[in-house]
């Protein structure tokens, strides 16, 4: 067994704070508005993509209700139905979750958890976000311009992306809907520099990479990823915006479109795929990462125990964002590939699951034998872990060539990501937010309103994607507008789709209650104080709560420790605070 | 996707050189204490403005390397024409290495406080970007000219999108230049000075590698190579 006594402290010199110049607001406007501290950009991105998330939301609500009801809704065309599809897809990848894992959590731990005042690039930090907003905002437009916006499905797929049969396609829906993608790469270019400047340059002192929490890991390494893999989303609009407003056929084949041949001609649409995934497939990672650090932070917090195997957490996470490269031809099989390049990016996606194994096996034995403190971002955690291996599995299934033949755009595939890659994130940024509310305003999240919403969102989200499996692996193909009279299609495959139409509504409801507690709670929430969950972290030992600008008062922290010292034996409490000099006295002589 | 491929390999190679220089190795949960406050680990030992640069020029070359990628896959294609190289082309890559070397002697300069010729320095390389961009319009021309415009031809479309997308950065690099060259005639603060003309003459040594790489591939000298690599898949 491994001593887990800490080794005397050697003396250390008193902190040698380098004065940073941080840009003090003078006025409402620039402390609110155009702010320069992370923190305000933070809830900033967060409100942004929460708020563009809910239009999403509200989509998928109609979308069920074609799918559950067909024929009972006029206003849902099939034009209508491509729109919202598309627009659920496109807004809940990049602008919700993208969005408030980098732009929104990341800004805000970042800097906190590593003893920054703030990132390295403050003016820029604050671009990154009027960018993004201005992405949205173009994204928002197309839903006000002739024609609507675009209805290409949410991997914009050319040839059809931009063909009048599409809505959108011939007229401004796709190019909103391209030049808003381009601005929200380079907001976030601009905004993942200071993320991994900061955690390369702004640690404070004893604070080693491997002393920070994995939610920085998980973060940081989701950014290099984010960073090198978003340049080929950005290759691809700019091309395809060249193809659909220059008439040049870098995508577009010959075609011949209602009897008459276009102009186009030679184009590849097998290229657009290629740059499409190379984004895509990182993106799924992207997404995780983030998730898989903040929950380990989550469980190792609340089961008041280290989290196991802190090295092949760190290890895994920098291994996935390596590997997380070379799989993108994997959502690809069906395009017509060389079978031996469908082999090679089989075994890759396999090899990916072994890392993410690891986590999942020291997220459990963190749980094992620890005191687990049943609150609500411990539910939501372990509702992560419980779906993230659920979608995971039907990940191995779709993996596999052979396999994935018969099942490619059929409902299953819609029912694996979302579980993977909707569902466990999402549970995660509820946890997250569970988590750090009260850091952010000073007051606890109502419980009971948060039980509600944990419980129905979790029993709801089983009941939404379980059954969804089902309905694909009968046949049932996904973007139809309706199934018509196949054979395959019987009764209770129609009751079935009520089912989960019904679900998702209920689960709707649940997250208006939570906006609802979001809003209640900041004047109504009990008071927190400065750090209700005894965690270790930084974040948590701040003078100020909420933490003011410049983070730390006076002295940036010395770290002294890694951030999972939970239950060390003779400490005076069940944790020690990364900056806690236990069993020595504080530097500096204070008490 | 070789381009892209060979570009990540390079990447991972580099970071994960660093990050086997980072304890990766280590046991944080046994190291409680002054471990990691020997200055020099904490941190990397450079400015935060020139590891945000080598960032950034890590997502321009992977955004160039994207585009080389996309070139040679369409380039497979049948309706691929070769287009013929203006001879422009030449004497605007001249402009761009003068460029390189006036910055070059601007940092020499400017590290040692001579601010004279530092200003020179840096006239004579912003003068010499202003001459490749003008020298790119006129190759955009020619190749117009020639009849080669927009959708006629694969080949000049990816010509016209790539060296756009590089005369994009080379513009964004000249507001950069300018703020530098203001910075070394208000007189600032020396240091920062120093730091913008290095900041600067980086990037635009990087862009000159780019450029070299992007004519290569224009002028079609990396064909054989690109074989070579898909020999080597199938």
């Amino acid at each position: 067994m491994a001593d887990a006594t800490p080794h005397a402290v050697d003396d250390i010199p008193a902190a040698e704070v380098p004065d940073v110049e941080l840009y003090h607001p003078k006025s409402w406007w620039t402390k609110y508005v155009f702010s320069q501290d992370a923190k305000v950009i933070a809830i900033q991105y967060s409100g942004t993509a929460i708020a563009i998330g809910l239009v999403a939301l509200v989509l998928s609500w109609l979308i069920r209700l074609q799918l559950g009801f067909p024929g009972t809704f006029d206003f849902i065309t099939p034009e209508a139905y491509y729109q919202f599809i598309t627009m659920h897809g496109m807004i809940m990848v990049v602008y919700l979750l993208t969005a408030l894992f980098l732009g929104g959590f990341g800004n805000y731990l970042i800097p906190l958890m590593v003893g920054a005042r703030d990132m390295v690039f403050p003016y820029v930090n604050m671009l990154s976000f009027w960018i993004y907003l201005l992405a949205v905002l173009v994204l928002v437009a197309s839903f006000f311009v002739p024609g609507g916006p675009t209805g290409a499905g949410w991997t914009l797929y050319p040839p059809q992306a931009i063909t009048s049969g599409t809505p959108g396609g011939q007229q401004a829906g796709i190019i909103l809907m391209l030049v808003s993608l381009a601005l929200f790469i380079i907001g976030f270019t601009m905004g993942g520099l200071n993320y991994v400047v900061t955690v390369l340059q702004g640690r404070t002192r004893g604070m080693t990479l491997m002393r920070m929490p994995l939610t920085v890991w998980g973060i940081f390494t989701a950014t290099v990823m984010a960073l090198l893999a978003f340049p080929a989303l950005f290759v691809a609009a700019v091309m395809m915006l060249f193809d659909r407003l220059l008439g040049t056929s870098f995508f577009m084949p010959a075609l011949v479109e209602f009897g008459e041949q276009l102009e186009y001609g030679g184009g590849s649409p097998i290229l657009f795929q290629h740059l499409f995934w190379f984004f895509g497939h990182p993106e799924v990672y992207i997404v995780a990462l983030p998730a898989f650090g903040i929950v380990s932070d989550l469980i190792s917090t609340h089961a008041r125990k280290n989290i196991f195997g802190y090295r092949m957490m760190v290890w895994a996470i920098v291994g996935i964002g390596a590997l997380s490269f070379i799989v993108w031809a994997h959502h690809m099989y069906v395009s017509g590939m060389d079978p031996y390049f469908g082999f090679f990016f089989a075994t890759t996606t396999l090899i990916i699951a072994v890392p993410t194994a690891i986590k999942v096996y020291n997220w459990v034995l963190t749980l094992w034998r620890g005191d687990i403190h049943l609150t609500l971002p411990m539910l939501f955690a372990i509702g992560f872990i419980v779906t993230f291996v659920n979608g995971g599995l039907t990940g191995l299934f779709l993996g596999n060539v052979v396999v994935d033949v018969p099942l490619s755009d059929t409902m299953f595939v819609v029912a694996h990501f979302h579980m993977v890659m909707g569902v466990a994130p999402i549970m995660v940024i509820f946890g997250a937010i569970y988590h750090w509310y009260p850091k952010m305003t000073g007051r606890m999240l109502n419980e009971w309103m948060g039980q509600f919403h944990f419980w129905v969102t979790f029993i709801g989200a089983y009941a939404i994607f379980f059954p969804m499996h089902y309905v694909g692996l009968v046949g049932v193909p996904r973007r139809y507008h309706e199934l018509g009279d196949a054979s395959f299609v019987t009764d209770s495959l129609h009751n079935l789709n009520a089912f989960i139409t019904v679900a998702a509504l209920i689960v709707g409801f649940a997250q208006v209650v939570f906006m609802f507690n979001i809003f209640w709670s900041m004047r109504n929430g009990k008071e927190s104080g400065g750090n209700p969950w005894r965690a270790t972290t930084l974040e948590w030992q701040t003078p100020a709560t909420p933490p003011e600008h410049g983070n730390f008062g006076k002295e940036l922290p010395i770290v002294y420790r890694w951030s999972y010292d939970f239950s060390v034996p003779g400490a005076p409490e069940d944790y020690l605070a990364q900056n806690d000099p236990w069993p020595n006295a504080p530097a500096g002589g204070k008490a | 996707m070789i381009a892209i491929l060979l570009f990540l390999a390079v990447i991972f190679l580099i970071a994960g050189w660093w990050l086997s220089r980072q304890g990766l190795m280590s046991k944080p949960w046994l190291e409680t204490g002054a471990t990691g406050l020997a200055p020099g680990r904490e941190a990397v030992n450079l400015p935060a403005s020139k590891v945000g640069l080598g960032v950034f020029l890590a997502v321009v070359g992977a955004l160039f390397a994207l585009f080389i990628s996309a070139y040679f896959m369409r380039m497979e294609l049948p309706d691929w024409r070769t287009l013929p190289m203006p001879r422009i082309l030449w004497l605007n890559t001249g402009t761009l290495v003068l460029n390189s070397i006036a910055l070059h002697f601007a940092v020499l300069a400017a590290r040692k406080g001579n601010l004279r010729a530092l200003r020179q320095d840096l006239l004579a390389g912003g003068a010499a970007a202003l001459l490749f961009l003008i020298g790119q319009g006129l190759a955009w021309d020619q190749i117009a000219a020639m009849g080669y415009f927009a959708a006629s031809n694969p080949a000049s479309n990816f010509f016209y999108l790539i060296t756009g997308v590089h005369a994009l950065h080379i513009a964004g690099g000249l507001i950069a230049l300018a703020r530098t060259s203001h910075r070394a005639w208000t007189r600032d603060n020396p240091e920062r000075v120093t730091t913008s003309t290095e900041l600067c003459t980086a990037y635009w040594h990087f862009m000159l590698a780019i450029w070299l790489v992007i004519l290569a591939l224009l002028a079609g000298w990396l064909n054989e190579f690109a074989d070579i690599c898909r020999q080597l898949l199938v």
